[in-house]
């Protein structure tokens, strides 16, 4: 497959624009969905050193989900505000397991979160989503490649934050490993659609914008191998359908609601 | 963001009698505009009065992020919720800077931040004033910024020398990041002055809703208006130079220019500078309120410590899988 070098190219081809703007949709909102997940934690952390940490990952991420939207932007999908603020749920492509609730109650009353929920959740993502980036750094659309290229200078960084976080609790007490295996388990039965490239997989293969779901899957499963050993036996559910497809949960409405309520408070308003 | 504010602990070790010697030793030093290093000999009340000063900040740059945050998510663009998330962030790095110097000079006490975040949520530790008040817009996210920060500059560079070698190298740091969210705080009110009938509004309503709140910041001119106050202790010792009032009249000094030039008006129609006396007459505040708020009976106080509460509890089997005893399991 030749290279597209421009938004202008990319655009001259109906079926490889598509499926292009899909995969930029599902890269952009789960990066602005864990991201958003991510800036409820902040000050709630364990230790305030965490707090420091985990809030540099989230301004990163939210960061690289803005690159994804600009891309966006420059396929004529509209402005970057608008597409991360006033989609509907249905048209969100993040996988439905980035959309769920930091743990019981609300950032604002009683914040019951779960940080092994955080812990085993940011190290799932942050090892997919390095096994994304590689695959994207060869993929035909350049910008996107140039893109990865970036997000891989910082992205392995929170990883092994995350992977860290992940070996020192499952080493640690029994309650930290029991909280642990049971966020564990809990995300294999959702984990399905992270994995998946959605309606136009087949596309993004053939045209090479991205590598296909089995290879990423399987470079997924070596990434995770050596902290979560028996991970080659898990079968991976989808507890609440495809968010690639646009199957969300209300925990994503509640997402929605919060992260645009001052955005919808006026329409007409510059901020 | 902080202000030395005085306030009375609750278990206060004895002040044993001094050295003169060392004492006198200690004055000339700091006369002579040496920094106090934390081995150093020092007076126990200057040690006091410092875990008390140092404490309350530390404390109150983490309370202090949570009236913030109560917007970080909900930020209207992606390149304010990045940038709230970066000024959220700092309070809690500057948090963090400053519970270390406060460990430092707990030793010989044989307490650690363990302490520290107990004695806030048990109340024996108060946090800032500022920070015991709601959140209702968007424009309190850059009111906060905006002034509250820019009063916390006011107060803070007010003791950019102090005599405390480990604060005073603290405090140059968290000046510099002070100047950042003063004008991200700015920048949004700008936007919300500039926008609009909708964003004007909240604006001005934001700024009448804090007025009283940010003379206040300053604490009280003297002990006469709130029975205590360590002021001059504190400028004996050189950790701080001004006097409250001082503060306060530099604040109106910068401010109340620009709010006026943004068309806002203060909730006090007396407000003026008098050139005679040179300073800014202003209605004084309710300095009984100030009392109840900083007895943690403001009108947030017991929801924000609820919070962190909830963080602290919540999260206890988290600190306890990092304790050495388990990581040696």
């Amino acid at each position: 497959m030749t290279k597209v070098t421009s938004a202008q190219e990319a655009m001259n081809d109906d079926v490889y624009l598509k499926a292009l703007t899909d995969l930029l949709y599902q890269l952009a909102d789960d990066d602005f969905l864990i991201s958003f997940r991510g800036s409820e934690w902040l000050g709630l952390a364990p230790h305030i050193e965490e707090d420091v940490a985990f809030s540099s990952i989230t301004q990163n991420t939210m960061g690289h989900a803005l690159m994804y939207y600009r891309l966006l932007e420059d396929l004529s999908e509209g402005e970057a505000d608008a597409l991360a603020h006033e989609r509907d749920p249905s048209s969100r492509r993040n996988a439905v397991y980035f959309e769920k609730k930091n743990g019981e109650g609300e950032y604002l009353t009683e914040p019951y979160y779960d940080w092994a929920l955080a812990v085993v959740r940011n190290f799932l993502y942050e090892s997919f989503k390095k096994v994304k980036l590689e695959a994207l750094t060869k993929s035909s659309y350049t910008p996107l490649a140039n893109i990865a290229g970036k997000v891989l200078m910082e992205q392995p960084y929170h990883l092994s934050h995350w992977k860290i976080w992940f070996k020192q609790l499952n080493n640690s007490t029994d309650e930290a490993k029991t909280k642990l295996q049971s966020r564990l388990e809990e995300a294999w039965q959702q984990f399905g659609d992270v994995l998946e490239l959605g309606e136009y997989a087949t596309e993004l293969e053939h045209f090479d914008i991205i590598s296909g779901e089995d290879d990423l899957k399987e470079r997924f499963i070596q990434e995770v191998e050596s902290t979560v050993k028996d991970i080659r036996d898990i079968s991976f559910g989808k507890a609440f359908g495809s968010g690639r497809e646009g199957d969300h949960t209300p925990d994503l409405d509640q997402a929605l609601n919060t992260l645009a309520e001052v955005y919808r408070s006026d329409e007409k308003a510059v901020w | 963001m902080y202000n030395y504010l005085e306030y009375g602990g609750s278990d206060q070790p004895n002040v044993p009698e001094h050295d003169q010697e060392k004492y006198e030793q200690f004055m000339a030093r700091i006369e002579a505009g040496e920094k106090i290093e934390p081995d150093d000999w020092m007076p126990e009340d200057y040690r006091q009065g410092l875990v008390k000063l140092i404490s309350m900040h530390g404390i109150s740059e983490i309370m202090g992020a949570l009236p913030e945050k109560e917007w970080t998510p909900k930020a209207p663009t992606m390149k304010r919720k990045l940038g709230i998330m970066a000024k959220v962030q700092d309070e809690m790095g500057h948090g963090q800077l400053l519970l270390r110097v406060a460990e430092d000079l707990l030793k010989p006490y044989g307490k650690n931040r363990e302490n520290i975040m107990e004695d806030l949520l048990s109340g024996d530790l108060k946090f800032h004033n500022v920070f015991h008040m709601p959140t209702k817009t968007w424009a309190d996210a850059g009111m906060v910024g905006w002034l509250v920060d820019g009063a916390a500059i006011i107060s803070q560079t007010n003791m950019l020398d102090a005599s405390y070698g480990p604060y005073q190298r603290a405090l140059q740091r968290i000046c510099q990041e002070e100047v950042f969210h003063a004008q991200h705080g700015e920048a949004i009110i700008m936007a919300l002055a500039e926008g609009t009938e909708y964003q004007r509004e909240i604006l001005q309503e934001s700024l009448n809703r804090w007025w009283p709140a940010l003379l206040m910041f300053f604490g009280p001119s003297s002990a006469d208006t709130t029975g205590t106050s360590k002021q001059d202790t504190m400028i004996k010792y050189r950790i701080r130079k001004s006097s409250n009032e001082e503060l306060r009249q530099a604040f109106l000094d910068k401010y109340l220019p620009r709010v006026f030039s943004l068309g806002l008006t203060v909730p006090d129609e007396t407000v003026h500078y008098d050139e005679e006396q040179e300073k800014w007459v202003y209605e004084q505040p309710d300095w009984n309120e100030f009392k109840q708020i900083i007895k943690n009976k403001g009108p947030r106080s017991k929801e924000r410590l609820r919070l962190r509460e909830v963080a602290y509890e919540n999260n206890r089997w988290v600190r306890e899988a990092l304790s050495p005893e388990a990581i040696g399991q």
